[in-house]
């Protein structure tokens, strides 16, 4: 049932039917609110059996997540930003582990300088680090993804990492459907780990590998991290049957005859959605060119799925993507990926860097952007509206001092 | 699509405001997206929230840059922050002030827009005995726009506070929905 509720109210309350056994939290915005709720689900005997643990920092709260889920219980955590920073030792342990951990990254900005708003430089920093990331595109998405992140985590025992756009998604409130008991019941089963410490049968984990072995130990952990290529279709298709909502590794919204497709990932692309939508009015009649341009929404970026990108982008002749974060000295960071997986193609291929540290999205700059696209106006790279003054007079002043 | 701007300082509960005006338009068969725009999380810093009411599924996340109604949470703001910034032609405003427009220098506008002002302060420390004016301005926002009904906005109000505290909004929130009509009535 729909019923309104903020964003991070419904993943809290998702990830409560999800039954997780071990909750190690640490306080960041724009995460907070997920955390709390879960907590006070704890306290209020609504999410039992559960160990609420509070932690003195995320890099605690990872390892914490670490050993619960050693022992085969069904994780979670939540963090962001500088969060996720203090968390990279332990994620790459986790993956490294093949532990099935799940935990949402509330997309924030990194410092310095210090900013809380929403961009995916947090997220994207940690995007080798051998987890699953899947990226919601509004909070309905998120929920979803939620059931569909442990379960995807227990069928390949590999972690995931759900992004969800800080304050843009995290605190909006809007009608979201959060999935009965019994249909995230039918979806997760109880969890069955593929190897867990116990004391009556000791094994041990993570032991030391030597280089007689280390390459196949990474080699085997990318076959699995690559098998969710295949099993993240599934597990969104058997939670769809029972909601009739079911969003796929890549979308692509708009005609079939496009020539210029959008690539991007997170909620931006629901503006984008809206203005192609605007763009073609009820008559069918497309002023601004809006008609030849089509999304692709990119819902899981890491293992990155290269041979339905290149399906999707089918007969384009122009690929954009558009990057909430980027590489400094380098460049688009999806764009590096997309090349390669478009390896052959020959089409011109633009980033766009937009809405860093919490700068909003606006339709009038994505209708400017799409008019230029269409008159083959677009450089290599480019900031979505710069303000180039500001970074003269920084520039000239920094010249003079 | 109907768009909602909220001005207002930290403390003054604009973006419950906002979450509010979104379920109860919920409650009446709408689509609804209500978000803040944080600056840093502080009392008194000034905070802007929005609320977008259609009849088909919301797609858009910009901030709202059109408004067809924007709610003043706070006076004080009316000379610091671009609050009619965007507001469409024939669009409303609704303002927390117990003084007369002409002193609050905005004569002119109320000669192209609706401008309702609400003593939403005074209210609310009379039904609530807080100074909160958020539930107070909605019973206002309810009387002008057909978005939002009272009988679902009290609702909403109700389910989001404890008793007492919802007991006092509702009051304060029916007295302004109340003014503005009596005042409408007059004004005809």
């Amino acid at each position: 049932m729909r019923e309104q509720q903020e964003g991070s109210r419904a993943v809290a309350r998702v990830v409560a039917r999800c039954r997780p056994a071990v909750v190690p939290a640490y306080p960041i915005t724009p995460q907070t609110h997920i955390v709390e709720g879960l907590g006070l689900m704890v306290r209020a005997g609504e999410l039992s059996p559960c160990r609420f643990l509070t932690v003195e920092s995320e890099f605690a709260a990872m390892s914490a997540a670490i050993g619960a889920s050693a022992v085969g219980t069904r994780t979670y955590t939540a963090t962001a930003s500088q969060g996720l920073l203090y968390m990279a030792e332990p994620l790459f342990n986790a993956s490294g582990l093949g532990l099935p951990i799940v935990l949402t990254v509330a997309n924030r900005a990194i410092g310095a300088p210090i900013n809380i708003w929403n961009d995916h430089s947090d997220a994207m920093s940690m995007r080798d680090c051998g987890w699953v990331q899947l990226y919601a595109i509004d909070n309905q998405h998120a929920v979803d993804l939620h059931v569909q992140a442990f379960a995807l985590a227990e069928r390949i025992s590999v972690p995931v990492m759900v992004c969800v756009d800080g304050f843009v998604l995290t605190h909006a409130s809007e009608p979201i459907d959060v999935p009965d008991q019994d249909v995230v019941d039918a979806v997760l089963p109880d969890i069955r780990p593929r190897q867990r410490l116990d004391p009556a049968e000791p094994v041990t984990i993570g032991a030391m590998v030597g280089p007689e072995a280390f390459t196949e130990v990474r080699y085997l952990a990318q076959l699995d991290l690559l098998r969710a290529l295949s099993e993240f279709p599934a597990v969104v298709a058997q939670l769809g049957a029972h909601t009739g909502r079911e969003v796929g590794p890549v979308t692509r919204f708009g005609p079939e005859s496009a020539r210029t497709v959008v690539i991007a990932l997170g909620s931006v692309c629901g503006t984008i959605r809206a203005v192609l939508e605007d763009g073609v009015d009820t008559d069918g009649v497309d002023g601004d060119g809006l008609g030849d341009v089509a999304l692709l929404a990119l819902t899981m970026y890491r293992p990155f799925p290269s041979a339905a990108i290149r399906a999707a982008v089918g007969d384009a002749e122009r690929v954009i993507v558009l990057e909430r974060a980027f590489a400094p000295g380098a460049g688009g960071i999806v764009t590096a990926d997309v090349r390669g997986a478009l390896t052959g193609r020959d089409l011109p291929l633009h980033t766009v860097v937009a809405g860093l540290g919490g700068r909003p999205i606006t339709e009038a700059a994505l209708r400017e952007l799409f008019a230029r696209a269409r008159r083959d106006d677009l450089p290599d790279v480019q900031f979505l509206d710069l303000d180039e003054r500001s970074v003269h007079a920084a520039r000239t002043s920094g010249a003079s001092s | 699509m109907f768009q909602i701007r909220f001005h207002g300082r930290g403390g003054q509960g604009v973006v419950t405001a906002a979450e509010l005006c979104a379920a109860a338009a919920f409650d009446g068969g709408h689509e609804t997206l209500a978000f803040p725009s944080f600056g840093s999380e502080r009392t008194g810093a000034p905070v802007t929230a929005f609320c977008r009411v259609d009849d088909r599924p919301i797609l858009t996340r910009e901030p709202v840059v059109r408004p067809d109604l924007v709610v003043v949470q706070d006076a004080t703001l009316l000379h610091h922050v671009a609050v009619f910034s965007g507001l469409a032609d024939g669009g409303t405003v609704v303002i927390n002030t117990g003084r007369p427009l002409g002193d609050l220098g905005l004569d002119e506008l109320a000669g192209t827009h609706r401008v309702e002002c609400v003593p939403a302060t005074e209210l609310a420390r009379r039904h609530t005995g807080r100074p909160v004016p958020n539930a107070c301005l909605l019973g206002a926002l309810a009387a002008v726009a057909d978005v939002v009904a009272m009988p679902a906005l009290e609702q909403a109000i109700g389910e989001r506070f404890p008793g007492a505290v919802a007991a006092g909004n509702i009051a304060a929130c029916r007295a302004a929905y109340e003014l503005v009509r009596r005042e409408a009535v007059l004004g005809a």
